[in-house]
């Protein structure tokens, strides 16, 4: 097994405000990263997905603050850093952010400056972090757009995004987050917000870009048929916690946690209307991190919560090859047989 | 395949909320305004200034004595000390004259040693409170008439500043209220035609108020202002000056109903009344004007502040109100010559009175916006 | 680009047009013709009344005619001409009158947009990224107090301030000795040592309404992905901030222009007034009161133009800054 890129411990993000009480929108978190491969981080909208992976590159608002746990990320150079001691504004930080490490976002109509060119916002990134002319960096960006499918690049680098469709705005989206060939691409939804059509397009893109530059994607989204398109691994997580992780195959064919087989049955397949059977909604809604149960998260809406649920925080069992579910039920079942 | 749409709305699980109308919600978003709160209470405090401004006065404001020009504030004072210690006695303080060899002039100096004592609710010439109620006290008066009280000082003639003040309160206030009322007045029937209707009316209009407000008012209100008969009574002046300052203030007034009804019409449950067959009156009444009157109330409010202003810039030019009657802007009038500055600093409490309100109702006006706005923290 | 200045151009005529039978309009309000007026005024003064210059006036002038004439050979003796017609107070050719009031105008008023914004831009900028520090507090009430304080008001405080402290008038633009000297440095020293004080009046409530607009815009646009984007690519907070929402937010910023105009030229006039310079707006409430109509008529149309002018220059600038307003040809 390879070395891993980067691998985030146990980690927390606590939410301040000044006149409510601190929100732990992200309460435990175990992600290992290894070059060449995709880890898709899946899970309902506000479990923590996008914190999580802003969390990586410290982009977190100023009310947020990583309250615990590390994210070691192992530069070639000089061993080891953990990005979560790092100062969010300091050089070191800033040194990884778009070299190292770069991120693509799920709107790519307001992800990018609507007052300067395409071009101009790629070039920036490049002479920012490798010694080229304003001119040598226009080539690159020029090349770059090519290699992500911009028809007509060299044109295209003089237009600004609203000129473009939102396609070809995720495309110079990737260009620019590729421009340092960084070892790490965060995408956060890139495609969300596109047409079935133009969606499989960008994972196409990526998929192929991943064999170019061989770099490791922490792909974020709540679509689990994208996770089976494009992911090596699989994370699903709710309302804060990692609550299982493994290979992609294996996750999917025997899911272990009761909130991922409640995911796999909520999914529509496509069948004979006569063979069609009732999706399976989880029942109740997702309840607010002030509500969260001590044990865990998923106790309130469990088909099978018992009596530790509540209260006792589930350790990481390992249930196959990298395979990790966190749940009592797998440990409980080690010691006595359920009834 | 979306993760969002498979959790089903947990309706039933939603705690239960006493009813509150849209009123009583916005009255509580209000209070949670500290500002705007005490803002609401010295808007309040001056209007009823101004309705009982013949009460608050302690003198008529025309009445003048020339034996005290310029005579400076007094003051007021609750206590004096004698052999007996301390006790109440609200007083103010005699003049000494003094001559001022270099300027050739005689100067008052409030003197210490003279107490003239003042009494609560004293008794007075007759008079109409606001303009048919008998009366005959005072809130405030000197025991004997014929000692100068002038708490913030004399004018020109003599004239206490104080009571000037309170009957200027009076003229200026309602001024405010009265252009905005009519702005309001044009405002809704003209918006609200254009942004119910649309078209071609929708684009003169809106043509018609980008002119008006792209013009410098100042110099427009002048040329207006200056065309009114010399000859006129200080009524026929007073609402003269209240339709020219509304022949600009309904400008916007119209911008905010038009953009109120546009961004409604395309709503959901506009749309839905449309479907169910209700019509036009019906829809604006009932669904749309309750929706949108609080921020009406909002912009109106706001728009005080500009009719105040102006009608004190206007008559401070000597082209609004004219002498006789009493308004911030005439009253500041007399304050516009550096020499008679240097004499008489106190003739700019005034201004300070303008500065003070305009800073109210505009913290009062914004307080009202955030509460009108339903989707407002 | 070239639609968008050509359509903004003709708008500008129109406006123009507008504006001019406004002005016209006041002209003719106060009752009883102008000269009528004037030949009462030279009667009363004891002058010889010469009926044939009287007549060659009633003719220029189109008196007695329908409005609309009069009104055609006002505006074309303006257009054509120059001619702004006479004034009888000063018996002598409005276009000779105005100009130089006119010119100082602008010279104040297009200084007291610049300080406008010198000061209102790094102080909003500061009050929006450093949201409900103390320097944000302070500038929002500063701001509210500003918007609050009338011009005229502000004018007479430092009027009286400097009258006590200093012993010094501030009225004027120019001390006797430059009043009509050519520009130098002396004179120009002389200029600025006058006209802080009109400057800083003026741009005081222009600045306190940027200062809220700047900072409400720029709090709206540090909310927007692009801004994490540019932080994702390594971008120090200061680059992140002056490169990306501060250049957004500058654009509606631009278009405030349209009515920071009116609204200095307004306060100019009544500034002016208590300050006493000598611009055109002392001249205009001068020749108001003494319904010197054709010279009232000229500094309001002129005044009318100025604004709609600055006005179309600040919506090309904003085009020019603006590549959505410049490629959409809106």
């Amino acid at each position: 097994m390879t070395k891993p890129l980067l691998s985030v411990n146990d980690m927390a993000i606590v939410f301040t405000s000044p006149d409510e009480p601190d929100i732990e929108a992200v309460r435990q978190v175990d992600l290992t990263l290894t070059p060449g491969k995709t880890l898709a981080l899946v899970g309902e909208s506000g479990c923590g997905k996008s914190v999580t992976a802003r969390a990586v590159l410290r982009l977190l608002d100023k009310n947020a603050d990583i309250s615990r746990g590390e994210i070691l990320y192992d530069a070639a150079q000089d061993g080891p850093v953990d990005i979560a001691r790092l100062d969010p504004d300091g050089l070191a930080m800033r040194s990884i952010r778009g070299a190292q490490i770069s991120m693509i976002f799920q709107e790519p109509m307001t992800s990018l400056s609507p007052v300067h060119t395409i071009g101009n916002q790629i070039d920036e990134v490049i002479m920012l972090h490798e010694r080229m002319s304003q001119k040598q960096a226009r080539e690159r960006t020029i090349a770059l757009l090519d290699q992500v499918g911009v028809p007509g690049a060299r044109d295209r680098a003089n237009a600004y995004p609203f000129e473009l469709s939102g396609g070809l705005r995720q495309r110079a989206m990737i260009a620019m987050a590729l421009a340092c060939t960084p070892k790490l691409l965060i995408a956060d939804e890139p495609t969300t917000a596109l047409d079935v059509t133009t969606q499989a397009q960008i994972l196409d893109l990526l998929r192929q870009l991943q064999d170019d530059f061989g770099m490791a994607i922490l792909f974020i989204t709540h679509d689990l048929g994208v996770v089976a398109e494009v992911a090596d691994e699989v994370a699903v997580m709710y309302l804060g916690d990692v609550v299982e992780q493994g290979d992609v195959y294996e996750v999917f064919r025997a899911p272990q946690h009761p909130y991922t087989q409640a995911l796999m049955n909520s999914v529509p397949r496509l069948q004979r209307k006569a063979e069609r059977q009732r999706l399976s909604p989880i029942k109740g809604t997702v309840p607010s991190p002030k509500d969260r149960p001590e044990g865990c998260a998923f106790t309130s809406r469990c088909p099978h919560a018992f009596a530790p649920c509540p209260n006792i925080r589930p350790e990481r069992t390992e249930v196959g090859a990298g395979h990790i579910a966190r749940c009592h039920l797998l440990t409980q079942a080690n010691v006595e047989e359920p009834a | 395949m979306a993760l969002d749409t498979i959790a089903p709305l947990a309706e039933e699980t939603r705690p239960t909320r006493v009813r509150e109308s849209q009123l009583h919600l916005m009255w509580r978003r209000f209070r949670r305004h500290q500002l705007a709160f005490v803002s609401l209470w010295i808007v309040v405090a001056f209007y009823l200034v101004a309705v009982f401004a013949e009460f608050l006065a302690p003198t008529d404001p025309g009445a003048y004595s020339a034996r005290y020009t310029y005579a400076p504030p007094q003051g007021i004072h609750f206590f004096v000390s004698d052999e007996n210690g301390w006790h109440f006695q609200p007083h103010v303080n005699g003049y000494t004259t003094e001559i001022d060899r270099k300027a050739m002039r005689r100067t008052f100096v409030v003197d210490s040693e003279v107490v003239i004592p003042v009494r609560f609710f004293a008794p007075s010439e007759p008079y109409l409170l606001a303009g048919f109620i008998p009366m005959s006290i005072k809130f405030i008066g000197v025991e004997n008439p014929r000692d100068p009280f002038y708490i913030l000082g004399a004018d020109r003639l003599g004239r206490d500043m104080l009571s000037r003040l309170i009957h200027g309160t009076r003229i200026s206030l309602s001024v405010g209220l009265a252009g905005v009322t009519l702005s309001l007045f044009f405002g809704i029937i003209i918006g609200g035609f254009a942004g119910f209707y649309g078209g071609w009316f929708d684009g003169a209009v809106m043509r018609v108020v980008e002119f008006i407000r792209s013009m410098p008012t100042i110099p427009l209100w002048m040329g207006l202002a200056a065309a009114m008969p010399k000859d006129w009574s200080a009524l026929q002046t007073y609402f003269a000056i209240t339709i020219i300052l509304s022949l600009i203030g309904w400008t916007e007034l119209a911008r905010v109903v038009r953009g109120r009804f546009l961004s409604l019409r395309t709503e959901d449950f506009v749309t839905a009344a449309q479907l169910d067959g209700a019509s036009d009156w019906r829809i604006i009444t009932r669904h749309m004007v309750p929706s949108f009157s609080s921020h009406i109330i909002a912009a109106a409010t706001l728009a005080i502040p500009g009719m105040i202003l102006a009608e004190t810039a206007l008559s401070f030019l000597g082209l609004g109100l004219q002498a006789p009657i009493v308004s911030w802007g005439t009253l500041l009038q007399e304050a516009q010559n550096i020499r008679t500055l240097a004499t008489a600093p106190w003739l700019l409490a005034p201004g300070i009175c303008v500065v003070v309100v305009i800073l109210s109702l505009n913290f009062f006006g914004d307080g009202l916006r955030d509460a009108a706005d339903p989707h407002g923290r | 680009m070239l639609r968008f200045a050509i359509n903004r151009l003709i708008a500008m005529v129109l406006i123009l047009w507008a504006v001019s039978f406004v002005a016209f309009a006041i002209i003719q309000l106060p009752p009883g013709d102008y000269l009528t007026t004037y030949v009462a005024t030279l009667s009363a003064n004891g002058d010889r009344v010469d009926p044939a210059a009287i007549d060659a006036l009633r003719r220029q002038y189109g008196f007695g005619e329908p409005y609309i004439v009069q009104y055609w050979k006002w505006i074309t003796g303006i257009l054509l001409r120059g001619d702004f017609g006479q004034s009888f107070e000063w018996k002598a050719q409005v276009t000779d009158l105005i100009w130089g009031r006119l010119g100082n105008s602008i010279l104040v008023e297009g200084l007291a947009v610049i300080l406008t914004w010198l000061v209102a831009l790094p102080i909003g900028i500061y009050s929006a990224v450093r949201k409900y520090s103390l320097g944000d507090y302070l500038a929002t009430v500063g701001g509210f107090i500003g918007l609050a304080i009338p011009n005229f008001f502000f004018a007479l405080i430092l009027m009286y301030l400097s009258f006590v402290w200093f012993g010094a008038n501030i009225g004027g633009l120019f001390s006797p000795e430059f009043e009509n000297a050519r520009w130098s440095l002396p004179r120009i020293w002389d200029f600025v040592s006058h006209a802080w004080a009109p400057i800083l009046v003026l741009s005081l409530s222009g600045t306190a309404e940027l200062i809220r607009i700047l900072r409400a815009n720029l709090l709206d646009e540090l909310k927007k992905p692009y801004v994490t984007t540019a932080r994702a690519k390594g971008l120090s907070e200061f680059r992140t901030i002056i490169k990306y929402p501060v250049r957004v937010a500058l654009n509606p910023l631009v278009s405030t222009l349209g009515w920071l105009l009116p609204a200095l030229v307004s306060s100019s006039v009544i500034v002016s007034v208590v300050l006493n310079l000598p611009t055109a707006g002392p001249m205009l409430l001068r020749s108001l009161t003494s319904q010197d109509m054709y010279l009232a008529g000229a500094i309001i149309l002129l005044l009318g133009v100025l604004t709609v002018i600055g006005t179309l220059v600040s919506d090309l600038l904003l085009a020019w800054l603006d590549p959505r307003i410049r490629y959409g040809g809106k």
